[in-house]
């Protein structure tokens, strides 16, 4: 099991100072937070990709590689890449590169954005979203498996005798996570390929996405990549901790009222009601966050949103550390009664493991 | 024979309001005629009042509360629809609109849809016709012919001697109604149909 933590970077005026971050602070913050991550024991660190204000992190692999640099462990992975707007070229090879410098520690997740009017600055219609996801994925995944591609598709210039280069480190590409809020096409996609399924159940009630990683575990099963349990599942959460819960809900409450989804909107106790959002006690995070395997099984990878709503540096920081402390205890109950056949989260020396032992199978 | 789902969505703001009268009259009527066909009828009523703020909870949340979830479920099961909404400003209430912009825009396709509305006097009556009919024929629904206004003096006379009074608007509208209506509940709808990928790959001209 992995826990991580997964930003949008997103630059926000402190409800408490009155003061916003600069583009350069909130870039350094993303970075401070990565390197903190992985001091107090997380094993992913995810930043979204947006190309509109209030956003600063539009160029993932600027940022993960600065991150690489810093670190030493801790995955750098995505939340989401755009496979809709972004050539999925260009895509094989920034991520290829990030995987070789990065010695690895890399995988992403596709989304496909939900910024109207990106479609169009990237010379894109909103109506093809789906058909662009699936396309533009089709060939990303042939670019890292197959050293000369010949291509030819709806969405880009064909290819004749292409190589994308750097090839995958160790011939093995980066992990690929698909993220969907409402699309059972993306939760097929996933299965059909064995890849991961990544539900975000920040925005919505988790029955809604119980429905979503039903479908994909049962297509991944129906496509033969293992049974239904070992279909690769990592799920959102968010949380804000004090040692005693009424203080946690005290200091959180400013930052819940500026977030851009909550703002104007429901209370915090009802947001904390429907979806899975913790505000409390680290006892109380614990508890939730277990209850998240009840509903959809066990599961490979937990990422939790923490710098929401112009939170500064500090806070966050305050709340990396109390996460030190429980992800012994999420670890330890996560493994408790965890069937043998369950996977772990992918990591790159187990997935390069797994490929050379299908090649050897192969071989012979 | 299982049951014919009537829904009735009622915009009244106050209680009683003579919107959810308009609303219980027409779903009578409806019955009547539905059963004098020897159709059963069960009736369920949305009261939108009672969904205020959760309608507004899901415009700037993205996602439907409990309550709401099952408002719209009922709408979207609905074998007919009964929809009543005071006019104001020219049109129907934001509360109308505001509960049609959080459901699915496909959830009303090919449904029969009966249109009323209530307001202090008869010049607000073709609200019905440039507000309520363009919605509805956006949805794709299929409004009956009659819509029915009911104005505040509509209540107490017996209505403009040279039009039909409220009660024969009522049954008309009720009749027509109830023809659009199917003979038998439409199969309830599984949401667990998924397009097989490789079928999704060869309408881009892809192989699996």
């Amino acid at each position: 099991m992995q826990f991580g933590v997964f930003t949008i970077g997103d630059i926000r005026t402190d409800p408490l100072t009155g003061r916003a971050a600069t583009e350069r602070e909130r870039l350094e913050m993303m970075a401070a937070i990565a390197v903190k991550a992985e001091e107090v024991g997380f094993d992913v660190f995810a930043t979204g990709e947006h190309h509109n204000l209030p956003f600063v992190a539009s160029s993932p692999t600027t940022l993960l590689g600065f991150i690489a640099a810093k670190t030493e462990r801790i995955i750098l992975s995505t939340s989401t890449t755009l496979i809709t707007t972004n050539d999925p070229v260009k895509i094989a090879e920034d991520y290829a590169v990030l995987q070789h410098l990065a010695g690895g520690r890399v995988d992403l997740m596709m989304g496909r954005g939900n910024t109207g009017p990106v479609y169009p600055w990237f010379g894109k219609d909103i109506r093809e979203g789906i058909p662009l996801a699936i396309e533009n994925y089709a060939l990303l995944h042939q670019l890292w498996r197959q050293d000369v591609v010949d291509w030819q598709g709806r969405f880009r210039t064909p290819l004749q005798g292409f190589t994308s280069t750097p090839r995958p480190l160790d011939g093995v590409p980066p992990f690929v996570w698909h993220g969907s809020v409402r699309s059972r096409e993306i939760a097929e996609q996933a299965a059909y390929y064995g890849d991961g399924f990544f539900a975000n159940h920040l925005f919505f009630p988790k029955d809604h996405f119980v429905g979503l990683v039903n479908l994909y575990r049962d297509r991944f099963e129906h496509y033969g990549h293992g049974i239904r349990e070992q279909a690769v599942v990592g799920l959102g959460g968010q949380a804000f901790m004090r040692r005693n819960s009424q203080d946690a809900v005290r200091d959180f409450r400013p930052y819940f009222a500026n977030t851009a989804v909550y703002g104007g909107g429901p209370s915090l106790e009802d947001v904390a009601d429907y979806t899975p959002l913790t505000v409390g006690s680290p006892q109380q995070v614990i508890d939730k966050t277990l209850t998240f395997r009840e509903t959809f099984g066990d599961y490979q990878r937990q990422l939790f949103a923490i710098d929401t709503g112009g939170m500064p540096l500090k806070t966050v920081l305050e709340q990396l550390d109390l996460f030190g402390e429980i992800l012994p205890i999420l670890r330890k109950e996560f493994a408790a009664g965890r069937p043998a056949t369950v996977p772990d989260g992918p990591v790159h020396p187990a997935l390069r493991a797994s490929a050379s032992l299908t090649t050897t199978h192969k071989d012979r | 024979m299982k049951p014919l789902n009537l829904v009735v969505v009622s915009a009244g703001l106050s209680d009683p309001s003579s919107t959810r009268l308009l609303a219980d009259r027409l779903t009578q009527a409806t019955r009547q005629r539905l059963e004098s066909d020897g159709r059963t009828v069960d009736v369920h009523v949305i009261e939108l009042r009672a969904l205020a703020v959760d309608i507004a909870h899901n415009m700037t949340l993205g996602f439907p509360g409990p309550a709401l979830q099952e408002a719209i479920d009922t709408v979207t099961r609905a074998d007919g629809l009964i929809t009543v909404t005071p006019i104001f400003t020219a049109s129907y209430s934001g509360l109308f609109k505001s509960f049609f912009d959080v459901i699915d825009h496909t959830a009303l396709t090919g449904k029969p849809v009966l249109i009323a509305a209530t307001g202090g006097t008869a010049r607000h009556s073709l609200a019905l016709e440039h507000a309520l009919r363009p919605l509805f024929a956006f949805l794709h629904a299929l409004v009956t012919p009659t819509g029915v206004f009911a104005a505040t003096d509509d209540w107490g006379t017996e209505g403009d001697p040279y039009a039909d009074h409220l009660p024969s608007r009522i049954n008309r509208a009720a009749r027509e109604l109830a023809e659009l209506m199917p003979s038998e509940p439409a199969e309830t709808k599984q949401d667990d149909d998924v397009v097989p990928f490789a079928q999704q790959l060869a309408a881009l001209g892809h192989d699996g």
